[in-house]
């Protein structure tokens, strides 16, 4: 009767976030792959001096609308062919992908860092700062991002660090919304009073006790920011409104190809694809990461 | 329903008042001189310039400016184009049209495909079917839609040869205005071949502007549809001895269209945005390419003008998804 | 012959590799017009079991029985159109959260006349009498009005009400209430509970209360069926099931109630939780939570043996001649 119970209790070891993390994005195969790729053209931004066969702005004028190498006509000397003036095709892709990335980067910085600011700002001063910022953010929001963009660009002019900054102006109110919805939220939980409580300042509450718990969402805002901005990008550059040339921008690559559709529609092909490939890239590991970070996202898009 | 409607009203008023001041900054925030930006006259001389500051009132401290600006609005003045010195509000009147019927026609494309195949996407969860429309849904969301454009331009236009490569229809027909939708007009003209080739000249750009409106639908009837058919009340009425469809069709699908009208609101403001770039690949008279062109030209009164019209359109198209919200979803109707 | 007869059922969820068995061999039967509660924690299997007889259990869930006889008609031989004009029909079903589980984008009225309509025919002023009728039936005052509420318009108690007419309307030959009162007040659930007894002699129903909680079933139903872990573990009238509980779980269920712990210092309860997909014991399903437990109770499944009352268990508390636990 007195026979011990023998319950050897097997303590459950929780993995580290990282872990758990990695273990629940990588069950998506799809964003898995899409993480391969976005490394891959990472890579070629940041060696594209290193990697890329030729200078992207050289033009060899006795290979003027050289077919791709697989095409009949084509060399090896350029692979994916050249352009109306002679240009690789390849190293301007190779360096574009420089300039596309950065545009994203830096514009994705330039606006989640004031709209994760104002958002809080919102958040915690309800009274008298939130009606103010959200109705200003209403403003924004009545104008579709492009168009907005389009606006800036109208009294900037257009070029590389304009569209940066018009691109980071146009996804502001994002942020905004997205930080403030979440810190409301969090503000009224336990554990924000009982920092409250203990004394923190409201600086230290904003940044340190409640921003921390918001990042989920605005990391998935960021790549999918990210994203649109690739192709925010390429669409300026596309209308003439973007980067300039000679600079490799994929966008402004597609602007000139216009007339070439019918005599060299790699001229037309390639940068398109590398976009597509590229935002489908984003947002396929923005999807994964999503799922991954936060489960009761998934129905936000 | 009516002080519903009367409160979303009231919410619009500080948008649009605020639109209007945008408008009204653009301009003079444009470096350069006024005169050069507002009225297009390069080097006058000094006398003239202050005969001219002083006839469009610039002398005027800003927020004098600013009424008198609100005052031509209500008359409906958006000032006169520095190209073709035309009314800007004439010129408007005349492009608007091609833009909302290229827009409604996207728009129909859309909802007419996107639609079903997100509701049988999410009922058939986890098919072959529902894969490829959500595979396909990315692809979509992510085309970059100039390029997009461009490649059905080579394909269907300069290799078959099916489809015309730009305008609105084929210059050997002159028709009459009477809606300003080509298409109505063309077939209320009854000359011969003049309705197919509007409609011709429809087909590229309608499937370009609709394409990611179209992903954008799909993905979220489905995820939508997911959400409605786990709901208690999918089962009550499933207890009630229904058939399959009539759940779906009267329980499910009522209630999962809720979020997808949002959404297809939502997408308005990715039609005008798309109306730029498909206007400009396809020649669409259209005021995406009007705005574009007036850029590049230093057309400002014009572009001015094609902000606050694209930002008022997208209001109150939002005005109105929200209002047609309320009437579906009784639940908004009492509350708030 | 019963109203309706279950032997043997089993309800399977997982991969067919490794099945988690959420009803597992479970015997049940219910006369016309009897009243009987089913009563167990949650994820004992009680509304499972339910939803297996409505026909709601959807791939990958898998229902096997070796019988499952309603009314005459064996349910699992029945195609699913033909189940359809059983169920809802004559079997109904009402539910825990009364506000999510109506629709909440149609008025209550019409919620109401699409079983008649579906059912019975109903059309136009008889469609319209009858729907009326229903709601005064089942208490709702201003009725008239109410027909044209919307669910979220109206209270908690209200919408249970507006629940059991939706029930109620094709006169079912039995009814089935999954812990019909467990999100209301305590002073709406005896109103609630009132109007069902009342409705189920009223028109002879078989009445089947699921709940969590004893004290809800023990002045209503004339037999109480207790599950655990997806089998039933003790099946008695209710005056022996409470005066010499055979099962020790059925004893700790009467423990929790407070009535029965009065001037103990605090309530007993039953510690840990219902077994898992991973952690279904070997033996008895009770027996890593049971303190009578025995080295046969970890090692072998007892049977549900006994006339009167049955009980699943090895070492059956309060029976006379029977070994008693120390």
């Amino acid at each position: 009767m007195t026979t011990p119970v023998q319950t050897v209790e097997a303590v459950p070891s929780f993995p580290s976030p990282l872990k758990e993390f990695w273990q629940s994005f990588s069950a998506n195969k799809g964003a898995v792959v899409a993480l391969f790729i976005f490394l891959f053209i990472l890579f070629c931004a940041l060696f594209a001096g290193v990697i890329a066969p030729h200078s992207p702005i050289e033009q060899y004028r006795d290979h003027m609308l050289t077919p791709p190498a697989w095409a009949e006509g084509g060399s090896t000397q350029f692979l994916f062919g050249t352009d109306e003036l002679g240009r690789d095709i390849l190293s301007r892709l190779i360096h574009g992908a420089q300039v596309s990335l950065m545009i994203a980067f830096m514009s994705v910085v330039m606006s989640m860092i004031p709209g994760v600011v104002l958002g809080l700002m919102a958040a915690f001063f309800q009274r008298y700062l939130s009606p103010v910022i959200m109705r200003l953010m209403d403003i924004m929001l009545a104008l579709p991002s492009l168009l907005l963009a389009i606006c800036i660009i109208t009294i900037l002019g257009p070029g590389l660090i304009n569209t940066m900054i018009a691109i980071a102006i146009g996804t502001l109110p994002s942020y905004v919304r997205l930080t403030r919805a979440a810190a409301m939220a969090e503000i009224n939980k336990e554990y924000v009073t009982a920092s409250r409580v203990a004394g923190a300042s409201t600086l230290r509450l904003m940044f340190v006790t409640v921003l921390p718990n918001c990042m989920a969402p605005l990391i998935v805002n960021a790549t999918l920011g990210f994203s649109s901005a690739v192709l925010e990008a390429a669409a300026l550059g596309f209308l003439g409104l973007g980067v300039q040339p000679p600079t490799p921008e994929w966008g402004t690559m597609l602007s000139a190809a216009r007339d070439y559709i019918e005599r060299a529609p790699w001229v037309v092909t390639m940068p398109g694809v590398t976009i597509l490939i590229s935002v489908l890239a984003i947002n396929l590991m923005g999807d994964g990461l999503r799922d991954a970070l936060d489960p009761r996202l998934k129905r936000a898009a | 329903m009516f002080s519903f409607i009367l409160r979303k009203l009231a919410t619009v008023i500080p948008t649009f008042i605020g639109i209007t001041l945008v408008a009204f900054a653009l301009i003079r925030m444009i470096p350069g001189d006024p005169i050069e930006v507002m009225v297009g006259e390069r080097r006058l001389d000094p006398e003239m310039h202050a005969a001219a500051m002083q006839r469009l009132g610039l002398d005027q401290p800003l927020h004098v400016q600013y009424f008198t600006y609100l005052g031509k609005l209500a008359e409906g003045d958006l000032g006169i184009s520095l190209v073709t010195r035309e009314p800007v509000t004439k010129e408007f009147l005349t492009l608007f049209p091609a833009t909302v019927e290229l827009a409604i026609c996207a728009l129909i494309f859309a909802v007419l495909f996107g639609l079903p195949a997100g509701m049988i996407a999410g009922l058939k969860r986890g098919s072959v079917f529902d894969h490829g429309v959500m595979g396909a849904a990315m692809t979509g969301y992510s085309m970059p839609i100039f390029w997009w454009g461009l490649i059905l331009i080579m394909f269907f236009s300069v290799s078959l040869g099916l489809t015309p490569v730009s305008g609105r229809i084929a210059i050997e027909y002159d028709i009459p205005v009477k809606t300003g939708f080509l298409l109505i007009d063309s077939y209320l003209s009854g000359e011969e071949g003049a309705f197919k080739s509007a409609f011709m000249h429809l087909i590229l750009p309608t499937i370009v502007l609709g394409t990611i409106p179209l992903a954008v639908i799909a993905r979220m009837t489905r995820s939508s549809m997911l959400e409605v058919l786990r709901e208690d009340y999918i089962r009550t009425a499933r207890a009630k001895g229904l058939a399959p469809t009539r759940v779906v069709v009267v329980h499910a699908l009522r209630n999962a269209l809720i979020p997808v009208i949002t959404v297809i609101g939502l997408q308005t403001g990715a039609l005008l945005a798309g109306a730029v770039l498909t206007e400009t690949i396809f020649s669409w008279p259209g005021i995406g390419k009007w705005l574009v062109d007036s850029i590049s030209r230093r057309d400002y009164p014009v572009v001015q003008a094609g902000i606050l019209v694209s930002a008022t359109i997208f209001i109150v198209v939002n005005l109105v998804v929200d209002i047609l919200y309320g009437v579906v979803n009784p639940r908004i109707r009492s509350h708030k | 012959m019963s109203l309706l007869k279950i032997k043997n059922l089993r309800v399977e969820f997982g991969s067919l590799a490794h099945p988690f068995p959420a009803v597992d061999g479970l015997d049940f039967e219910i006369e016309r017009g009897e009243l009987v509660g089913i009563v167990g924690e949650s994820g004992s299997g009680k509304s499972v079991t339910m939803m297996a007889l409505m026909g709601l259990i959807d791939a990958p869930g898998r229902v096997t029985a070796d019988e499952l006889v309603f009314d005459g008609h064996d349910l699992l031989k029945l195609s699913p159109s033909q189940r359809r004009k059983i169920v809802g029909k004559d079997i109904s079903m009402i539910f825990q959260d009364a506000l999510s589980s109506l629709n909440p984008a149609y008025t209550v009225g019409f919620q109401i006349k699409e079983s008649l309509k579906v059912h019975m025919g109903l059309r136009g002023a008889a469609l319209e009498q009858r729907a009326l009728e229903l709601l005064e039936l089942v208490e709702i005052p201003d009725a008239k009005n109410r027909l044209n509420a919307y669910p979220h318009q109206l209270s908690g108690g209200m919408n249970q009400r507006v629940m059991i007419a939706v029930a109620i309307a094709c006169n079912p030959k039995l009814l089935i209430a999954d812990e019909p009162t467990t999100a209301l007040d305590v002073t709406i659930q005896a109103q609630i509970m009132d109007l069902l007894a009342k409705l189920q002699k009223e028109h002879n129903m078989g009445l089947i209360m699921i709940t969590h909680d004893l004290a809800v079933v023990a002045e209503m139903a004339r037999r109480i069926c207790v599950m655990y872990a997806g089998q039933v573990v003790e099946e008695a009238p209710v005056a022996k099931l409470f005066a010499q509980p055979h099962h020790p779980y059925t004893q700790a269920l009467l423990d929790a109630i407070p009535e029965h712990n009065k001037g103990a210092r605090r309530l007993s309860a039953l510690p840990g939780i219902v077994p898992g997909h991973y952690d279904r014991p070997t033996g008895c399903l009770l027996s890593p939570r049971c303190r009578f437990a025995q080295d046969r109770c970890r090692s072998e499944r007892p049977q549900l043996l006994g006339e009167a009352g049955r009980v699943r268990c090895f070492y059956p508390l309060n029976i006379e001649g029977s070994a008693q636990h120390g």
